[in-house]
């Protein structure tokens, strides 16, 4: 066990650590969490502004 | 006396009016030195004036004064927000921007004096980099606090990049400026030779992929969801984003350092990881993108929409150019030329200020209790001045850095250079006044968005908007 394979290892198990995370990102599983996630920043109302008289010019 | 919580606000509006303050003193700086370049008498024969101390100042006050309150303000915005939470405390929230303020002030008095540590993007010195370290930390815990009391289950993708930036910068930071020092005012780095060139250039291209980069992507998965009224493209698109873009920059580094001592290996590693960011940099640009499917009429209408895509077109642009550059082959010609500036400059104005400018439009009337900004037609107006002007400069620095780069690798048959150092500098002068005209329209921009700001808030309460009740 060298340095040079101890490396490679890496390398390859960094890779396969992606191809998890692509597995994972796009398993059916995920889907409803990451639909509710991604309308967090749509969930709350917007704040009622004190603005009353609007200028567009 | 109104008992509801609020989110906390002020130290939002601070840093968003402080981001346009910024703006317009660091790009004034860059336009002077653009005109110094032009006309070199415009250093007045003052050492404090000169091109080499105002350079650093330029460089700091866009990046760290500019670019760092717009993340600031909008990280903070956004972590409440979406965690539907106060900021963790306000007290440690205030300090981050009263000391981030001393830090900005300090360097505007140390770099034209001359003191510098002469590490490109870490040029302060250690009393500064020691208060740095401490507002940074103080950053960390606020963000992360926030996170910790959120009241939602899910943290937004946006939060992921802020947290990342934050936590990588505190790394980067730390690292790169340990140093001894020898007096108040100098130390020297304790790193040696070309482990120390190693090191800044691990800082200085993680700076570029954490501060630059995942910062303000943090910045486009939150505003350009909220501008265009529709959720992110693909969030699953944006889980691999995060994951690939922060495990692949780290390494990008040594492409700054081609052809020099570092070892080669080293230096092809560097050129090979630039090139794998390409998929990670293009996957984020078109997840922002393609948002907007199925409404691309908006984009005629919302002047603000148009800052927050065109600066993604840059972005995917800049992002294609930058791996391009780092193959060894290519860098042989670019490398030390203003291509390289014009590069950055695609990334600085036409990303990070472009996309920076949307979202403090965005803000502002929010922050200031009204519908929206002032004048739409103000924005239009900032928006054209600021779009020819990244096109005049970076189209100036592409012909200029190519011609230069041709003209110094140019050998006569006897092996002789054909041509003297000056002559490469007389080509480029019509070049530089373009990108002198360039960076002065995107400078009046500026003052068109402070104007319109202003207008915005001239008269208009200071609003804290109330933190929702759990459901």
């Amino acid at each position: 066990m060298d340095l040079i394979f101890l490396r490679s290892l890496f390398t390859v198990l960094i890779f396969v650590a992606f191809i998890g995370i692509c597995f994972w990102a796009w398993s059916r599983k995920r889907k409803p969490a990451f639909d509710e996630a991604a309308n967090l920043p749509f969930v709350e109302p917007e704040y009622p502004v004190q603005d009353k008289e609007l200028r567009h010019e | 006396m109104n008992t509801q919580t609020t989110y906390n606000y002020k130290v939002v509006r601070q840093f968003a009016i402080m981001t346009i303050v910024w703006g317009i003193v660091g790009m004034l700086v860059g336009v002077v030195i653009a005109a110094q370049l032009v006309w070199p008498q415009l250093n007045f024969d003052l050492p404090w004036l000169t091109y080499s101390r105002l350079r650093p100042l330029h460089t700091n006050a866009v990046i760290f004064a500019f670019g760092g309150s717009a993340l600031f303000a909008t990280s903070y915005y956004v972590v409440q927000r979406t965690c539907q939470t106060r900021l963790f405390s306000d007290g440690l929230a205030a300090f981050t921007f009263w000391g981030w303020t001393a830090v900005i002030l300090l360097a505007a008095i140390s770099l034209p004096l001359g003191i510098t540590s002469s590490k490109e993007y870490a040029e302060l010195e250690w009393p500064i980099d020691l208060l740095i370290a401490v507002v940074w930390v103080s950053y960390a815990i606020v963000f992360f606090g926030t996170i910790l009391k959120r009241k939602v289950k899910h943290l937004y993708v946006a939060n992921w990049f802020y947290g990342a930036f934050i936590l990588t910068v505190a790394v980067l930071h730390i690292v790169n400026s340990a140093a001894l020092p020898v007096s108040l005012t100098k130390s020297y780095s304790v790193y040696p030779g070309a482990i120390d060139a190693m090191v800044q250039w691990w800082y200085g291209h993680n700076a570029v992929g954490f501060f630059l980069t995942a910062g303000f992507l943090g910045m486009m998965y939150y505003f350009v969801p909220k501008q265009a009224n529709r959720p992110i493209y693909s969030y699953r698109l944006s889980v691999v984003h995060f994951w690939a873009l922060i495990s692949t920059y780290m390494w990008a580094g040594p492409h700054h350092l081609h052809y020099t001592a570092l070892p080669d290996w080293t230096q092809s590693l560097g050129m090979v990881f630039s090139l794998i960011l390409l998929a990670p940099s293009w996957g984020g640009m078109i997840n922002g993108i393609m948002t907007l499917s199925g409404a691309w009429h908006k984009l005629r209408t919302d002047p603000i929409l148009k800052f927050l895509i065109v600066s993604l077109s840059f972005y995917g642009m800049s992002t294609f150019e930058g791996p391009m550059m780092s193959i060894k082959t290519v860098n042989a010609l670019s490398h030390y030329t203003d291509w390289t500036i014009g590069h950055v400059h695609a990334g600085a104005l036409g990303w990070v200020a472009m996309i920076s400018i949307g979202a403090i439009y965005f803000l502002v009337p929010k922050l200031f209790g009204r519908e929206q900004m002032y004048s739409l037609k103000l924005i239009e107006w900032h928006f054209w001045m600021s779009t020819i002007g990244v096109v005049l400069y970076i189209v100036a620095m592409w012909i200029a850095g190519i011609m230069q780069g041709l003209m110094w690798r140019a050998v006569n048959a006897d092996g002789t250079l054909t041509y003297s150092f000056v002559e490469t500098l007389q080509a480029m002068y019509p070049y530089y006044f373009v990108r002198f005209l360039g960076g002065l329209i995107f400078l009046l921009g500026m003052f068109v968005m402070a104007y319109n700001v202003i207008k915005t808030v001239s008269g208009q309460r200071a609003v804290d908007a109330p933190v929702p009740q759990t459901a």
